[in-house]
């Protein structure tokens, strides 16, 4: 699949976001935060907004035909992409209200699942194709939910150090988050790796016999091509998975767990700004990676 | 009614007529224009509904080439519609033919990434997702005589590969052809129930090949020649014969 940096934007920085204010409105209901200040709650839920924001606009500019993004939120009963819409927009006044409850338990309860929902929702849009084998399984939205806590978690750990509300239970977390995304990730990877689905003989129904393409019939590039035909080098795929869990996971964890000195506020910039590069590298080998099954009929034998 | 097309993989010459005949009728029908880019640079492209493949099936001297034209399948269960944020995407409940409405689409190509068999392709002038709308703006057409209420890719095709019809009913054309022939679907393990059906190449014996080591016919050209002439004049004398009766 072509990887478009409007949705790789849209799912990172949008992901980063909720994962942020799930985590925040936990703090309140456990004893994550037990110091944070109301003001000091706003500012940080205002910081995850800003964020899922920055992804949602970005999220529009895929769109051929923006003019009618409005009517996304019709096909709410079969469509994940309609419930992405409406639980993202309906996410906007549930944290106002909570801002303005000063932290309300039953809010932030809400506002706590609203974000997984969102991340959920966001993640079947990919998950629910049966036309893309890397994305149609279990594996995508656990990882997008994953990857979006352990973004949230870091950036919360930045900013309750800057606040200076933080206690070592968020650190703990974080850890726990980023250690449980990378598993995850590795698991997909690994499970990716396994060959399934249909192939060029069953795409063409010749079960029985080799098949192999004499010609595609076009002259130059279509649009099936232009967004199902893109193609990565395997060396490249491989060395951008090892930059990600380098960059996004194994520094990170370093640098959180004080194998690299005490952590403090440079520490936890570092880490946050880490794990979100290696998470933008994830999400293009998340789309790098995808093969759609239409690429049978072009040739391919198998995806 | 559940309309669609059965498509004759035997007689398939793979002329790209199909393509022709749907993009004219097309890019001046409703669903217009179908938008090319660059027609006269170094890399045209443009909207089809309609894309012919051309395969070899096994090996030789068994190998045999299959071309594949491929357009909406309309299937019975279109993830293509269910995927639809805005409900552009829609299956008509009175033939099942997958239809987008263009005032709706907003352009965000879920629909072509959902469909397994690359019918769908968004239009970059307009912004809007297209497909094979099964000549609706034309089977329906009472102005046009009876037989000429078909798609367009049936009606121009040279060798009757295609057929347009109703496959509920069981004495169609399509379902004679399905049932008699063993039509079957594309990539039927992605589960969307295609409408549209294939008829695979018909088991034929190998083409016969001259062999001239064993030549059987005994009689020399002059005999041939005369056998030949005597038949001829039998026929001129009959026909001399029979002018007196008329």
């Amino acid at each position: 699949m072509n990887p478009a940096p409007s949705v790789i934007i849209f799912t990172v920085t949008a992901g980063a976001g909720y994962g942020l204010l799930f985590w925040l409105a936990l703090s309140r209901l456990g004893a994550l935060a037990p110091a944070i200040t109301n003001g000091q709650l706003i500012v940080a839920g205002f910081i995850g907004l800003v964020l899922v924001t920055i992804g949602l606009l970005s999220s529009t500019l895929h769109l051929a035909n923006p003019k009618n993004a409005w009517r996304s939120f019709m096909r709410f009963r079969t469509s994940w992409l309609s419930r992405e819409a409406v639980f993202a927009v309906l996410f906007y006044p549930l944290v106002l209200l909570w801002f303005v409850s000063g932290g309300n338990s039953f809010l932030s309860l809400l506002v706590a699942l609203m974000a997984i929902v969102v991340l959920v929702c966001t993640a079947m849009i990919y998950a629910s194709l049966k036309t893309i084998r890397q994305w149609n399984n279990a594996l995508t939205p656990v990882n997008f939910v994953l990857l979006g806590l352990a973004a949230g978690a870091a950036i919360l750990t930045l900013i309750t150090l800057i606040q200076g509300v933080y206690t070592p239970r968020i650190l703990a977390l974080t850890v726990a988050a980023i250690a449980a995304a990378a598993f995850s990730k590795l698991l997909y990877f690994s499970w990716i790796g396994q060959p399934s689905g249909p192939t060029i003989n069953t795409a063409l129904g010749f079960t029985r016999a080799t098949v192999k393409l004499l010609d595609v019939g076009h002259a130059s590039d279509t649009f099936l091509t232009k967004e199902f035909g893109y193609e990565v080098a395997r060396a490249k795929i491989l060395w951008a998975r090892v930059i990600a869990i380098v960059v996004g996971f194994v520094v990170p964890l370093m640098l959180l767990t004080g194998l690299l000195g005490s952590p403090g506020v440079v520490h936890a910039a570092l880490a946050s700004i880490l794990l979100m590069a290696g998470i933008f590298v994830e999400r293009w080998l998340f789309f790098a990676e995808a093969r759609h099954v239409v690429n049978l009929y072009h040739g391919k034998q198998s995806t | 009614m559940k309309l669609g097309l059965v498509i004759d993989l035997d007689t398939c010459v793979g002329c790209h007529a199909c393509a022709l005949a749907c993009k004219q009728w097309n890019t001046s029908g409703t669903t217009g224009p179908l938008s090319d880019y660059e027609p006269y640079g170094k890399e045209p492209s443009g909207v089809w509904f309609n894309r012919i493949r051309h395969f070899e099936v096994d090996e030789y001297p068994h190998n045999k080439t299959v071309n594949t034209p491929m357009s909406c399948m309309h299937c019975d269960d279109a993830a293509c519609v269910t995927v639809c944020p805005t409900g552009a995407s829609y299956k008509r409940e009175e033939d099942g033919i997958v239809l987008v409405d263009q005032s709706k689409c907003m352009g965000c190509n879920l629909c072509a990434w959902a469909c397994p068999y690359g019918a769908r392709e968004l239009d970059q002038e307009q912004g809007v997702m297209k497909k094979c709308t099964l000549c609706v703006d034309r089977i329906y057409d009472m102005n046009l005589p009876k037989e000429d209420r078909q798609p367009a890719c049936v009606l121009t095709c040279p060798t009757s590969a295609r057929f347009f019809g109703d496959f509920d009913d069981p004495d169609s054309q399509v379902s004679t052809l399905v049932r008699e022939r063993g039509g079957y679907a594309m990539m039927p393990e992605v589960g969307y129930n295609p409408v549209n059906k294939y008829l695979p190449p018909r088991e034929r014996p190998a083409a016969p090949v001259a062999d001239k080591s064993a030549d059987t016919s005994t009689g020399t050209l002059q005999e041939k020649t005369q056998s030949l002439l005597g038949k001829w004049l039998k026929k001129q004398k009959a026909a001399f014969d029979s002018l007196g009766e008329r």
